[in-house]
């Protein structure tokens, strides 16, 4: 598992790179937010496009985003989902708290 | 009914296991050459079952977790996830989306994704005594017997 960090003025990318699951989420979660509360960055993206496994840790950690940016006023989307990813997110109801984009 | 092959395992719930465990589940299932789409169903039940094991059936210390997967006729899978732990109060509660009794960022969807994901799921729980999931799933491929 790794994680990937890119930063403009109006845009922090997170992109997560290989499996995400109970045991991995919490180092992603260490750095992302240690991204996210140095930037408060007005737009966070996750990229799920090097995702090869996730199970529901994945939407804890999405939700867990989502509070903190929301907290400052900022907004979250994720971008380059798999079908399957996609469908997970929808199952927990997320499109109604961010923008989902499948990949392609 | 008899199971054409069967394996087991036995773990530690540590969280470093979760990976191993689905992935030498899956292994097991790949026998049968089931397409890309069920073996990550496979794996994802599988890993919200043994991370619910992990965490909510041994909290507070490390217990064995124990593993079967059987293959049956028909491409049928069957894999069961067993602890020792702590064991769940009211099951038909536990199975609902959201529900969750530890917050943080367990999003109360293991359950939920697990049912998406396999044809049936079956759960068995005694506080004290511990708890038992058993996954379902007719896996379609070249040795599922299906074509
Ligand atoms: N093996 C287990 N031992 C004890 N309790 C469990 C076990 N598996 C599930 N539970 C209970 O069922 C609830 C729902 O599980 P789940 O749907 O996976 O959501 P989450 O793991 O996010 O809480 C858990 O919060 C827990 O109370
Ligand atoms: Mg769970």
């Amino acid at each position: 598992m790794a994680i990937n960090i890119t930063s403009t003025p109006v845009r922090l990318t997170i992109s997560l790179i290989g499996e995400i699951d109970h045991h991995n989420a919490s180092v992603l979660r260490i750095e992302s937010d240690e991204a996210i509360q140095k930037s408060l960055s007005p737009t966070v993206t996750l990229d799920f496009g090097e995702v090869t496994f996730m199970d529901s840790s994945g939407i804890g950690f999405v939700l867990g985003r989502y509070r903190i940016v929301e907290s400052y006023g900022g907004s979250i989307e994720v971008i380059n989902l798999s079908n399957r990813l996609y469908m997970m997110m929808k199952l927990a109801g997320l499109e109604k708290l961010m923008k989902l984009k499948m990949k392609g | 009914m008899k199971a054409l092959n069967e394996m087991k395992l036995q773990i530690e719930s540590r969280s470093v296991n979760e990976g191993f465990a689905r992935a030498t589940v899956a292994a097991f299932a790949a026998q049968l050459d089931p397409n890309i789409e069920d073996i990550s169903d496979i794996k994802t039940a599988v890993s919200e079952a043994v991370t619910n094991s992990i965490v909510h059936g041994y909290p507070d210390s490390v217990g064995k977790i124990y593993i079967w997967a059987g293959i049956y006729e028909n491409g049928l899978f069957k894999v069961k996830i067993k602890d020792r732990g702590l064991g769940i109060e009211d099951v038909k509660k536990a199975l609902e989306p959201l529900f969750t009794t530890l917050g943080g960022e367990r999003a109360g969807l293991g359950f939920a994704v697990m049912e998406s994901f396999c044809d049936k799921i079956h759960v068995t729980s005694k506080i004290g005594k511990g708890t038992t999931v058993t996954l379902e799933k007719f896996l379609k491929g070249r040795n599922c017997g299906d074509d």
